[in-house]
């Protein structure tokens, strides 16, 4: 059976791990290669490099370190942020990547969706939304959730997956960050929308809301997370153990 | 030395990369020479069926790795390099394949139960036939891969080492004789798919 995916996101700057990460044994906290290696061996199903760099020289040190991790740590590695065009996306494919993440890129050019797709197939176009309810609608909102871009989120998810994204990456800003669970309405809404995985994104902050996500919606095919993860709140480990004791199917 | 045919099609360097973890040396390359030359043969492949047959075709690689594993080298295909393994491919119309091992490639909708998600994208149990004998003899029944794929190989008989439950048993790994295949990706399989890799490059030429 299928097991669900549990997939720790980490935020690259300059080719280091924003926000030194604490565990026991690592020597270098934001080495992005150590910390997949890592997690890697912890029972993460893959791993997101998200690239916050705003510059060329921090840009190098991204796609070196992503060649490194890539050299070493053999699960999928998906890589958002900076993804702009088919350019950028054959950037970070030759240095190992698996998938690549669209977000902005995708709303200033709602062509790159398809135009990726044709080339590098379906499975490595990954459709990433920061979703926000704005009047009782799911709204699409840009550049890292401050901009509303006045685009309902079902249709703009609909319109992507037809294009060929082979995933969608559901980030509720709703519940981002208030670690009192995942937003299950919204994602029932996306789950009900398109037949492509979808991933859960923002609000989890404790194993149970992993549980509860995938006992209440089987359509959700992965719970995504960073800061609960990497300040040791919660352990892969043992999340991995609870799902398999709750019935949920989990690679151990 | 172990030859990764490149033949235009999908990234080769996690493949590569998984040679080099293991201590096996590993060219990409798309020279008869060279193939003709190594130990063993990697047979990649990423994308759709057909353009990959013809590229094989078109580059006269597809008779080189026949002739090769004719003479009894160490094959191994992965993801739709396992698939071109087979006599055909149904997938978007009807494709001839390599004919190595018996079997044909058919859409995995329509196959397993509706509601199931396709392609199947993620990390599934292997479940062992009657042979795992060689290529899984460094991992366990029920030990996890990583897969990504519309399509599955049916009809290959006793070739099957290995499937996977989709809601109907898919084939996940075969072999016959010194041909190797798997529809999963053991280059992003963790260890077990690295101890995958090990194993083939220990059959003997």
């Amino acid at each position: 059976m299928l097991t669900k995916r549990i997939i720790p996101c980490l935020d690259v700057r300059d080719g280091r791990v924003v926000k030194g990460i604490n565990f026991e044994g690592l020597k270098d906290v934001s080495s992005p290669v150590e910390l997949a290696r890592y997690y890697s061996s912890c029972g993460a199903d893959e791993l997101v490099f998200y690239d916050i760099t705003a510059s060329a020289e921090g840009r190098r040190l991204f796609t070196d370190i992503l060649t490194e991790t890539a050299r070493q740590v053999f699960i999928p590695l998906t890589v958002g942020g900076g993804i702009n065009s088919t350019d950028d996306f054959d950037r970070v494919l030759k240095c190992g990547a698996d998938k690549v993440s669209v977000n902005s890129g995708a709303i200033r050019d709602p062509g790159l969706v398809g135009r990726a797709a044709k080339l590098y197939g379906d499975q490595c176009v990954v459709l990433s939304v920061d979703i926000k309810r704005v009047d009782g609608q799911f709204r699409v909102f840009a550049k890292g959730g401050r901009e509303d871009t006045g685009m309902e989120a079902i249709s703009w998810i609909k319109r992507c997956v037809s294009d060929g994204a082979g995933e969608v990456v559901v980030n509720s800003i709703d519940t981002d960050g208030v670690k009192k669970g995942f937003d299950l309405e919204m994602l029932d809404a996306v789950c009900n929308a398109v037949e492509v995985p979808v991933i859960a994104s923002g609000g989890a902050g404790c194993i149970d809301d992993f549980i509860t996500l995938f006992n209440a919606l089987p359509k959700v095919d992965a719970g995504l997370a960073a800061s609960i993860f990497h300040f040791g709140e919660v352990s892969i480990a043992d999340l991995k153990k609870a799902m398999a004791a709750a019935g949920i199917p989990a690679r151990i | 030395m172990l030859a990764i045919i490149d033949y235009g099609v999908g990234n080769l360097f996690s493949l590569r990369s998984s040679f080099a973890a293991i201590g096996e040396s590993a060219v990409v390359t798309g020279d008869p020479g060279i193939i003709r030359l190594a130990d063993r043969i990697l047979l990649p492949g990423v994308g759709a069926f057909a353009d990959a047959a013809e590229k094989l075709r078109a580059s006269g690689l597809a008779d080189v790795v026949v002739s090769e594993a004719g003479k009894g080298k160490p094959l191994l295909g992965v993801c739709l390099g396992m698939q071109l393994l087979f006599d055909r491919s149904f997938e978007y119309g009807e494709h001839k394949g390599l004919g190595l091992i018996k079997g044909e490639v058919k859409p995995l909708r329509g196959y397993v139960p509706e509601g199931l998600k396709i392609p199947q994208m993620g990390w599934n149990s292997l479940v062992f036939g009657n042979q795992p004998g060689t290529l899984l003899k460094y991992v366990k029944n029920g030990d996890f891969v990583y897969f990504v794929h519309s399509y599955y190989a049916a009809g290959c008989g006793d070739s099957v080492i290995a499937v996977t439950d989709y809601g109907a048993p898919v084939t996940a790994a075969v072999q016959r004789g010194n041909v190797f295949g798997c529809q999963f990706h053991p280059e992003k399989s963790g260890e077990v798919g690295l101890n995958i890799l090990r194993a083939f490059c220990e059959v003997a030429p």
